[in-house]
């Protein structure tokens, strides 16, 4: 057992647990957050991407005593309140969705590919950079659509950790 | 996955202290080939000894004939380091051609070499960029590390350091990549030297891990042409051959890939 400590969505958090906890179990199944999804098991999916200090990482390939001390981010850290993040806004008003369980790993590598591009992506870079997000339903339209309509919205407010995200 | 205890060691020698101590360890680092291993039970080893932490391990360095790298940077890391882009802009592309942008943010150079995957990217470039495997140990030429399918010189509990690259002249790599596990089916590493040589080296395609080709190296030694390569062919006998591609479809696919890394010299292309 290893007591582990790291800040998630902003949080600091401590617990308990067997070494061997991956983070997607640590999250789902220590702290309650089950937004984070578990879909292949082999780190090819993606539904389970957070944000390891500020980079998408798969929560399925990572042990939570490696994360110990680092900072995480899931999809119930994106929203501000009842605000939703951009990102998650394009994603419904664009329908990027059918049965939404790829959705969480999706917002999450789509934040961190909009950062590192500086928002300025265009289609075949996005089709690019979803390499390691699988979705079974949508046929990825309409999930590149929310992303392209997310970048655009926004490039003119980048934050600086953003724009530093993608030097 | 098995139960495992974790270890963090702060320093190249309190790593392998530990694993000399410990009994049935493993280093990890960005652990993209342990975890999963390990998830399926295929590797159980009781200690992890974390690299991720040691601070010898980091840190990028050019100079006019060399680039170091720290084992512990990552795939990422690599792909955008602007130093590395300029010195030898093929590795840093290569470097974000593999596996997927989350993939990146963990795996680490270190460990894919150290690893030695028949089908990883590293492999070839190392070999073909002359490179030198630097451990807590000693210093290995690439041409005597890799040893066959996972196999490399590597003692027990040796630690890769660092990775030194020579600055090549011109520098081009290409793979065709599987379709479903997106790791190369075939890559070819062309790397031309001060001094006139040439090296060629293959991933993803042989039944002993990453080659070179004598008979590419010979000809593009005498004319650094696409064309040049134009006849050569590599013996299926030496090809992996599985549910993805047989023997004959690999060496046909090197002599492809070969061809297009001549024709997108300064960069890495993936292609599918």
């Amino acid at each position: 057992m290893a007591r582990v400590k790291l800040t998630v969505n902003g949080s600091e958090v401590s617990r308990e647990v067997e070494d061997r906890t991956l983070l997607v179990q640590f999250l789902r199944d220590h702290l309650g957050l089950t937004g984070t999804h578990v879909g292949c098991d082999t780190s090819q999916c993606g539904a389970c991407v957070v944000h390891l200090d500020g980079h998408a990482a798969k929560s399925c390939t990572i042990l939570a005593v490696q994360a110990a001390g680092a900072s995480v981010t899931t999809i119930e850290g994106l929203a501000d309140g009842d605000r939703l993040h951009p990102v998650q806004a394009a994603f419904r008003e664009h329908h990027g969705l059918q049965c939404g369980f790829c959705t969480p790993g999706m917002i999450m590598t789509a934040v961190d590919m909009i950062n590192r591009h500086a928002g300025r992506l265009d289609e075949k870079t996005v089709r690019h950079e979803l390499e390691g997000n699988i979705c079974r339903c949508t046929g990825y339209q309409n999930i590149v659509k929310s992303v392209l309509a997310a970048a655009d919205e926004m490039r003119p407010g980048l934050s600086l950790s953003g724009l530093q995200a993608a030097e | 996955m098995y139960p495992t205890t974790y270890h963090r060691p702060s320093s190249l020698a309190e790593a392998s202290r530990l694993f000399a101590e410990a009994g049935d360890a493993a280093y990890i680092s960005g652990g993209h080939t342990l975890l999963p291993a390990m998830k399926t039970r295929l590797a159980a080893p009781e200690n992890l000894i974390d690299l991720r932490h040691v601070p010898e391990l980091r840190g990028i360095e050019v100079t006019s004939e060399n680039v170091s790298i720290g084992a512990g940077t990552t795939h990422h890391a690599v792909s955008q380091s602007g130093a590395i882009r300029q010195a030898i802009p093929t590795l840093a592309a290569m470097a974000g051609t593999i596996g997927d942008a989350a993939v990146r943010t963990l795996g680490t150079i270190g460990g894919s070499v150290a690893n030695n995957d028949p089908a990883a990217d590293y492999p070839a470039a190392v070999l073909a960029l002359s490179g030198t495997i630097i451990t807590d140990r000693r210093t290995i030429p690439a041409d005597a590390f890799f040893r066959g399918l996972y196999e490399t010189a590597l003692e027990e509990g040796e630690i890769v350091t660092r990775l030194s690259f020579r600055l090549p002249e011109a520098a081009g790599y290409a793979k065709f990549r599987n379709p479903a596990s997106r790791y190369p089916m075939a890559g070819v590493f062309i790397a031309r030297h001060r001094g006139g040589e040439v090296r060629v080296a293959v991933t993803g395609a042989g039944n002993d891990g990453v080659f070179r080709v004598p008979e590419m190296e010979a000809a593009l030694a005498r004319d650094f042409s696409a064309g040049a390569l134009k006849g050569i062919t590599v013996s299926p006998a030496a090809m992996l051959s599985d549910i993805h591609g047989t023997a004959a479809y690999r060496a046909n696919l090197v002599g492809v890939m070969a061809r297009r890394a001549m024709e997108n010299l300064g960069s890495a292309v993936a292609i599918d």
